[in-house]
């Protein structure tokens, strides 16, 4: 029986229940996944504010609508956790002098993409390089790998000062911020993923007398690739994060950075407008880390990949 | 009219568009201005609206300086810049100044640009805080870190022992005060207190407004502990080089310019402050500019003219609260460049702003 044989190779999860559409279209699958819970969240927020929230008074012309809430939450109030519709609402305020804050966020959502996707391709590079380095000489790694784990536990917001007095205020240290972030993932999955080759081919590799450039180039980085991709997703969110932390010292107008301590600053007279630099914040990285996807269906298509990652 | 006339006649023409084409910093004459690098100490706001109306009305240019403007911003180390040669000259608080200086580096206030305090104690009116004695026992907020001399000394003055009372860290926010995690907080009449006014109030879905709070000012004769703010302040080593001291007083005399029009034109001000990259609300950013003119405005000894009684104050109650650890040495601030200043911009025009009166400016919801 074919279908009882597929069930035992494919994990259950993995197939559509019944495979009419959404098996057909796995992106409005998706689509349809992540509007679902988008609206499970805004149903639960909403439903806390109702309970426990400040009291409602809504009017849209002659209607009114008010209620009180019979609990009283601090998590639920107008300041903790603004109504989503004065989120949504403020998007389409102008900035003083400016756009509208929708337009104003997805600008600044670019400026700091941009410095984030340079440490980024620096951090990934670096933390190649380093896997590369501790694969082939156990000393080196013996000797620095604490050292390169011991540099994340150190707090960013400590680093970015620290870099911006040394390499001047300016876009340039912001990307170093974001590369200190990002190589450490790449680095140790680099570390596993260029020992992951299957070892016999490895044996007939060395059998031909091939050399070590060679077995790397052949074989250890392509077993790498699917941990590579791993830790280059990790990496991105990691150094769209680091570009914000970073945008900080540096006094950098442009970016997300610059937004989040404004609305931070004035976060009591609209909470809403921190609310929604936040979300634009989540889709700078979700932006970011889907580009990386891309990138690896793109790369990976019909490439050798190993049995089980 | 001959051909070789009409050609001329294009030429110029040309040049005209050329000219009128490559203004501001391409212009020939740009080589010729004397570059100027100034740091805030805040983002661009009208706390600052002085030095960014001199750029916008050319004052600057036409003193024959290349002024950049720095912003700052709370990681942002404007004595630190400074120091290490990062920008000629600097905007800082007076005790902070003074504290770098004890640090180490030869920092000297050249011009006292605020001649009052503009930090305030607000509380709600049902906390029953209207004088520093009112404040014993109950949840007293202060963003420390330099900021709390003023507090101190006028818990001290009423007879309470600062250290012994309940003093908790504020963030640079209103939302603790309004979320009543604080009893009194520590509030800026240009920034914070206004953010209050900008807030609804939860209770009532209405503005809280000005009859809601009690506001102590530290500059009121009867707690007088406040302190020096604003001030605009240089390297000494910097200053003795060249002809840097000659630029640091044109570039004085263009920046009172500035806050003379800001005195006179406000609401212009406040949107020239805009332009350059604020972004407060419009009714936020004039109550800011309002409130900032009368923390200048009237200076009594002409603007940014030192005050000793007012500098003496300062560094006794820094010294006291252990901002200082000794008096500052010798030279920690200098008169003369004001002063020169202050000649420069001539009898004509009106320095000291006898007259001045504030405007009433109406805040809106989240200061839009």
């Amino acid at each position: 029986m074919t279908t009882s044989a597929a069930a035992g190779i494919v994990p259950p999860g993995l197939l559509a229940p019944a495979g009419g559409w959404s098996r057909r279209h796995p992106l409005l699958r998706q689509a349809v996944l992540l509007g679902g819970v988008l609206l499970l969240i805004a149903f639960a927020w909403e439903a806390a504010k109702w309970l426990a929230g400040d009291p409602w008074r809504i009017a849209i012309g002659g209607f009114t609508y008010t209620h009180t809430p019979p609990l009283a939450w601090r998590i639920a109030s107008d300041i903790s956790l603004p109504h989503l519709w004065t989120i949504v609402a403020t998007l389409f305020d102008p900035v003083p002098g400016g756009p509208p804050l929708w337009l104003f966020l997805t600008g600044a959502a670019f400026y700091t993409l941009r410095t984030a996707f340079v440490g980024f391709a620096a951090g990934a590079l670096l933390g190649l390089g380093l896997g590369i380095v501790f694969v082939h000489s156990r000393f080196l790694e013996r000797a620095l790998v604490p050292w390169v784990v011991g540099s994340q536990t150190v707090p960013i917001i400590a680093i970015a000062p620290i870099v911006v007095v040394a390499l001047g205020a300016s876009w340039i240290s912001v990307a170093v911020v974001a590369t200190y972030l990002t190589f450490f993932p790449v680095a140790i999955a680099a570390i596993r993923g260029l020992r992951a080759y299957d070892r016999r081919a490895g044996e007939l590799m060395r059998s031909y007398a091939a050399s070590t450039p060679q077995v790397l180039w052949k074989l250890r980085l392509p077993a790498s690739v699917p941990y590579l991709f791993s830790a280059l997703r990790v990496a991105a969110a990691a150094s769209v994060v680091g570009t914000i932390v970073g945008e900080l010292p540096s006094g950098i107008p442009e970016g997300l950075g610059r937004a989040v301590l404004n609305f931070t600053q004035y976060y009591v007279t609209a909470p809403e407008r921190l609310w929604a630099t936040v979300a634009s914040c989540a889709m700078t990285g979700l932006v970011f880390v889907g580009l990386v996807r891309f990138a690896e269906a793109f790369l990976t298509r019909g490439r050798y990949r190993p049995a089980a990652v | 009219m001959n051909k070789s006339a009409r050609i001329a006649g294009m030429l110029v023409g040309a040049a005209i568009v050329a000219a009128a084409c490559s203004s501001g910093s391409a212009s020939p004459s740009a080589a010729a201005l004397i570059p100027v690098k100034l740091q805030l100490q805040w983002v661009p706001q009208a706390q600052f609206a002085g030095y960014y109306a001199a750029l916008d009305q050319g004052y600057y240019t036409a003193a024959g300086l290349n002024v950049t403007v720095l912003s700052g911003g709370p990681d942002v180390n404007n004595l630190q810049v400074v120091a290490s040669g990062g920008a000629d000259l600097g905007v800082s608080w007076v005790p902070k100044t003074l504290q770098s200086r004890e640090g180490g580096t030869d920092l000297v206030t050249v011009a006292q640009v605020f001649q009052r305090s503009g930090t305030r104690m607000v509380s709600f009116k049902d906390k029953s805080i209207v004088a520093p004695k009112d404040m014993a026992g109950k949840k007293i907020g202060s963003w420390l870190g330099g900021n709390e001399p003023e507090l101190f000394a006028a818990l001290t003055k009423a007879g309470l022992d600062p250290t012994k009372e309940n003093v908790i860290k504020q963030n640079f926010d209103m939302v603790a005060f309004v979320q009543g995690d604080l009893d009194a907080a520590q509030a800026m009449i240009y920034n914070e207190y206004a953010q209050v006014l900008e807030t609804k109030n939860p209770k009532t879905g209405a503005l809280f407004t000005p009859a809601d709070l009690n506001v102590m000012d530290f500059n009121d004769p009867s707690i007088g502990t406040a302190m020096l703010q604003d001030a605009i302040f240089a390297r000494d080593t910097w200053l003795k080089q060249g002809s840097n001291a000659d630029t640091a007083t044109k570039f004085l005399t263009a920046s009172f310019k500035g806050w003379i029009y800001c005195r006179d034109n406000p609401q212009k001000c406040a949107d020239i402050v805009t332009k350059a990259g604020s972004q407060l609300g419009t009714s936020h950013q004039l109550w800011m500019m309002n409130e900032i003119n009368a923390l200048i405005w009237p200076s009594p000894n002409g603007i940014g003219q030192f005050d000793t009684t007012a500098w003496n104050q300062t560094v006794d109650i820094a010294t006291k609260y252990g901002i200082l650890k000794a008096a500052p040495s010798d030279g920690a601030y200098r008169t003369d460049l004001a002063q020169a200043a202050l000649a420069a911009l001539g009898s004509s025009v009106d320095t000291k702003g006898a007259s001045f009166q504030k405007l009433t400016v109406t805040l809106n919801e989240g200061g839009k």
